[in-house]
């Protein structure tokens, strides 16, 4: 039975929502639980889940709807209260302080004065808005939200540079300034390297590995997913050029990215030349231009990029690797996008036949039928939507690494196992528990694991956890491709 | 949009400059033109007898016989059936009176002037606790007590303020602040203050010490009656704000027990009412929710000031006499009404805040965008005529007035969905 | 559109990488609770949809601007 409760003119954002409702489905004679606001999208995803009723379909998008499907009325009801419970004790912020929580940008700033950035990660639609608030207010942004209409992230960037304000994003879900991880990202140490990124997980990648090579970054700038296209014009990318050009920490600038738009690349790599500090210019699965200016060097890799900096090679594995049994197929289940892209490229470098949801260069689409091997990024939508991020719920990837574990034609599974600030606090540990019921026969498993020392997560005791499981452990995401190359031969 | 912001800014300019001050004490109908016989001016937006609630006819039938318009409280209502009376607004005549708000031709108003735009406001005087027309009371003792305050304090009121020249009211005002007083629930720091200052000048022109003792009781005694002197400060700041093209800020809000209505300066004299809403609060011992009448007064004026509700945090007292929460909550009222408001008011600062100016300059776009609407602290009425306060505490504004407030208001700008 | 070569006015945006970050979070809580955790300073918004989520009035809002 379904059992709906309506709260009119409640809002609570989408992360705590899903957690809530994440526990009312585990409660006992609960089949699934749903915790949404009364969009028409949000009532289609409960619709789809069966959590969909008569009083549901009337909520409004001012509405929390408060949907479960029972196995009796009794469970229902204890499931009920709970969800209540939930949802009305106070908030930690609230909790024995009696200060007001400011509901606008306008009233926080009564209470901060001297804020200098904005991190804004409200549903898509609204995100825009929120940002020309908070530049009209002489605040630099952080846009984590995705689903930015372009022309919004067009004017926002050139109202941006006008006032000599910095966006990051839409869609950066990465950056660290003067130390402070923001979002998603990890404890680097302060250092010589400055990182300017397209991508949220290559950001990650990049200022781990050069963290666990010694060496540390002095700041790493999200420039968002679209910013090198033509319609942008990679104005965030040349305003974090300039700044890193000017800070006296960074000695070394690393730029990272999928190809620009060609007009773009050009400017960019113009105005890095007129640079006097080498820069290092990271894009998956592009190709060097052929004139590049004197200080500026192309890697495809971003393991190479780090290599780069670090002035030397990232160690690979030692150990002796298993043979995978007959099934000679790998099977890779991405909570980044940039690191499924990098997987890709690595592969299909040998000769591989790949094929993904996110495809770059030579790699197939995923619907394509046929003996490929299967690279998945489970940040695509088409995963994320009404469900968690895998990397704040490493459940998402489950159902997916359930599949591959028990398919005959695969061989080894690609896994990256994120850590950081924002993230799951232990996605190892949810791993290992997943793979707990398997014994017996199963494919190789490599993961690489993107944390360092001082991530709340601990890089080492989560590696120490996946090795203790047998899952090979990578150096590197470049790396652990090469590995599960080396496993299917 | 930049024209909305100078309309605006202009606005609020103009009610933080004001200079209000209670220079007499007149019958209504010698301050206020063309207001005569049979006009019988009311609290909140207009309304008609039949969708009046039980007080407001209760005061209505009463003060019809005060005045001398019909033979008895029967009858007064049969005239007002007839349609003999002529019910407006307080708002429309630069009035304004709490809860029911009779203003009528023969009663004393306050007189506050507005000295920086020379505008004027006006409001009877406080009838005190208890059995009042106020609350729809209307019997011999409410109307002997109307007769004595037009015949006795009213005129000696008027000449005591006239000795002393004026007395200026935001001083008084933000002293009150700094003494636990809102100005709506709570007025008794700024009712001694005010009784200190009239005191002399009453005891001067008195020549008779038993009726000279009676006023200094009758004042002395009421510790709302400073309420009434800043519900008129209310309407003397906000007059000079009303009319300015493109401006988006709130110029009144007032209920009359059946409907809750506000004004918006950019659209002029329009109101947008809306079903009045139930006070939540606390109820004095023997009452209950089901005694309580609807919101009525115009005394929201002083929210829309800035004070009340939106001063709360100088009030903490009155958070638990509301039953809002415990008294250490009362700031989050006052950073609430931070979040639909222009600015702040830099006289009329509060101690607990570090000296941040009560929040004024309701903004109906910041109303309608954040789903915060105004609160206002408020005493609750029996809903039978007469029996007087039952309770206190804090009412919301309806959100449907500024709904319409703001479709109006971008219509005017051209501007559609 | 491709960027015209306007020089962002590096000065004024040097700031954000030289003084200690102040953060005014706007919207998931989670981020303003890391931050803090941090040590940085920080202060919450607890953003609601504008005008409860009526797509309708929202417009009506973004054209008469707060």
């Amino acid at each position: 039975m379904i059992r709906t409760e309506i709260r009119k003119g409640f809002y609570l954002d989408s992360v705590a929502l899903m957690r809530a409702a994440r526990s009312i489905a585990e409660l006992p004679g609960i089949e699934d639980a749903g915790m949404m606001i009364g969009t028409p999208a949000n009532k289609e995803i409960l619709r789809e889940a069966g959590l969909l009723d008569e009083a549901g379909t009337q909520a409004g998008p001012g509405d929390l709807v408060i949907a479960l499907r029972a196995r009796s009325s009794a469970a229902a009801a204890a499931a009920m209260t709970e969800a209540r419970r939930l949802l009305d004790q106070p908030r930690r912020s609230e909790d024995s302080d009696t200060s007001w929580q400011p509901r606008t940008l306008r009233a926080a700033m009564h209470q901060m004065p001297d804020a200098n950035l904005a991190l804004i990660s409200v549903p898509g639609d609204f995100a825009a808005a929120e940002a020309r608030k908070a530049l009209r207010r002489g605040l630099n942004v952080m846009i984590f939200s995705d689903n930015v209409p372009l022309a919004q992230e067009a004017a926002l960037k050139c109202e941006a540079r006008d006032r000599g304000l910095l966006v990051m994003g839409p869609d950066c879900g990465t950056a660290i300034i003067g130390g402070v991880p923001l979002a998603f990202a990890n404890s680097i140490p302060r250092g010589e390297v400055g990182i300017i990124g397209a991508s949220g997980t290559g950001i990650q990648e990049v200022s781990c590995l050069i963290a666990n090579g010694g060496c540390g970054i002095s700041h790493a700038i999200g420039t968002g997913g679209r910013d090198l296209s033509a319609a942008i014009g990679g104005i965030t990318t040349l305003a974090a050029i300039d700044l890193l050009d000017n800070d006296a920490s960074t000695r070394h600038v690393i730029v990272i990215s999928k190809p620009p738009a060609p007009e773009v690349a050009k400017h960019v790599l113009a105005r890095a030349g007129k640079s006097s500090k080498p820069f290092t210019v990271c894009l998956i699965g592009g190709k060097p231009e052929t004139d590049l200016p004197a200080n500026v060097r192309f890697v495809g890799t971003l393991t190479e990029a780090a290599e780069a900096v670090l002035g030397r090679k990232i160690g690979t594995y030692q150990d002796t690797l298993p043979k995978s049994t007959n099934a000679k197929l790998i099977r890779g289940l991405f909570c980044g996008g940039t690191l499924c892209s990098e997987a890709q490229l690595i592969l299909q470098r040998s000769g591989l036949d790949v094929v993904s949801n996110a495809p770059i260069l030579a790699t197939g689409w995923l619907d394509t039928k046929g003996d490929s091997h299967i690279l998945i990024d489970l940040g695509d939508d088409r995963f994320t939507r009404g469900r968690p991020h895998p990397m704040i719920e490493p459940a998402t990837r489950d159902a997916l690494l359930g599949d591959a574990l028990v398919d005959d034609t695969v061989g080894v599974i690609m896994l990256d196992v994120i850590l950081g600030w924002g993230i799951h606090p232990d996605p190892a540990g949810h791993l290992v528990r997943a793979l707990k019921d398997r014994s017996g026969v199963r494919p190789v498993i490599v993961a690489s694991v993107i944390g360092t020392e001082a991530d709340p997560q601990v890089r080492s005791s989560q590696v120490r956890k996946l090795t203790d499981a047998g899952i090979i452990v990578a150096s590197s995401n470049a790396n652990a491709a090469e590995i599960a190359l080396q496993c299917v031969r | 949009m930049e024209k909305i912001e100078k309309a605006n800014a202009e606005a609020l300019r103009r009610l933080l400059v004001g200079e209000p001050v209670l220079i007499d004490v007149v019958p209504a109908g010698e301050a206020i033109e063309g207001l005569g016989k049979h006009h019988i001016l009311h609290a909140g937006p207009p309304i008609i007898w039949e969708r009046m609630c039980g007080p407001l006819r209760g005061a209505i039938m009463g003060i019809a016989v005060f005045e001398g318009w019909a033979e008895d409280l029967k009858d007064a209502a049969a005239k007002a059936e007839a349609g003999t009376f002529r019910f407006e607004p307080n708002h429309d005549y630069d009035a304004v009176g709490p809860m029911t708000g009779m203003t009528t031709q023969g009663q004393p108003v306050l007189v506050i002037e507005n000295r920086t735009f020379g505008n004027r406001a006006y409001c009877a005087i406080n009838e005190g606790l208890g059995k009042v027309m106020r609350f729809g009371g209307n019997d011999a003792e409410v109307l002997a007590r109307l007769a004595w305050l037009r015949d006795t304090l009213g005129p000696a009121l008027g000449r005591a303020i006239r000795e002393t020249g004026g007395i200026p009211l935001k001083p008084i005002i933000a002293r009150g602040l700094t003494m636990g007083d809102e100005m709506h629930q709570r007025n008794v720091a700024c009712s001694s203050l005010l009784l200190r200052i009239l005191a002399p000048p009453l005891a001067r022109i008195s020549k008779d010490s038993e009726a000279l003792a009676r006023c200094l009781d009758f004042i002395g005694k009421n510790d709302q009656f400073f309420l009434n002197v800043a519900m008129a400060v209310g309407k003397a700041l906000t007059d000079p704000a009303r009319g300015i093209e493109g401006c988006s800020l709130v110029t009144a809000m007032c209920r009359n027990g059946t409907d809750f209505g506000i004004r918006v300066s950019g659209t002029g004299d329009t109101w947008f009412t809306a079903p009045v809403e139930m006070p939540v609060g606390l109820y004095f011992p023997g009452y209950t929710v089901n005694d309580a009448n609807p919101d009525m007064g115009d005394s929201a004026i002083v929210e829309t000031v800035g004070l009340g509700a939106f001063a709360m945090a100088a009030a903490p007292a009155v958070v638990g006499f509301i039953g809002a929460g415990p008294a250490s909550g009362a700031v989050r009222f006052t950073r609430a009404m931070g979040e639909i408001t222009a600015g702040n008011n830099p006289e009329w600062t509060i101690p607990t805040l570090d000296g941040w100016g009560v929040p004024t300059g309701i903004d109906v776009r910041l109303v309608v965008e954040t789903g915060i609407v105004p609160n206002i602290n408020t005493g609750i009425a029996h809903r039978k005529p007469g029996v007087g306060q039952v309770g206190a505490g804090v009412v919301k504004a309806p959100m449907p007035c500024f709904i319409q407030a703001l479709e109006a208001f971008a219509a005017k700008l051209g501007v559609v969905y | 559109m491709v960027s015209e070569d306007k020089p962002t006015d590096a000065k004024k945006t040097v700031s954000l990488l030289d003084q200690p970050l102040r953060v005014i979070n706007v919207g998931l809580e989670r981020f303003a609770e890391d931050l803090a955790a941090h040590g940085t300073t920080v202060q919450q918004v607890q953003w609601v949809p504008p005008a409860g989520g009526d797509a309708r009035l929202a417009d009506l809002l973004s054209k008469v601007g707060t």
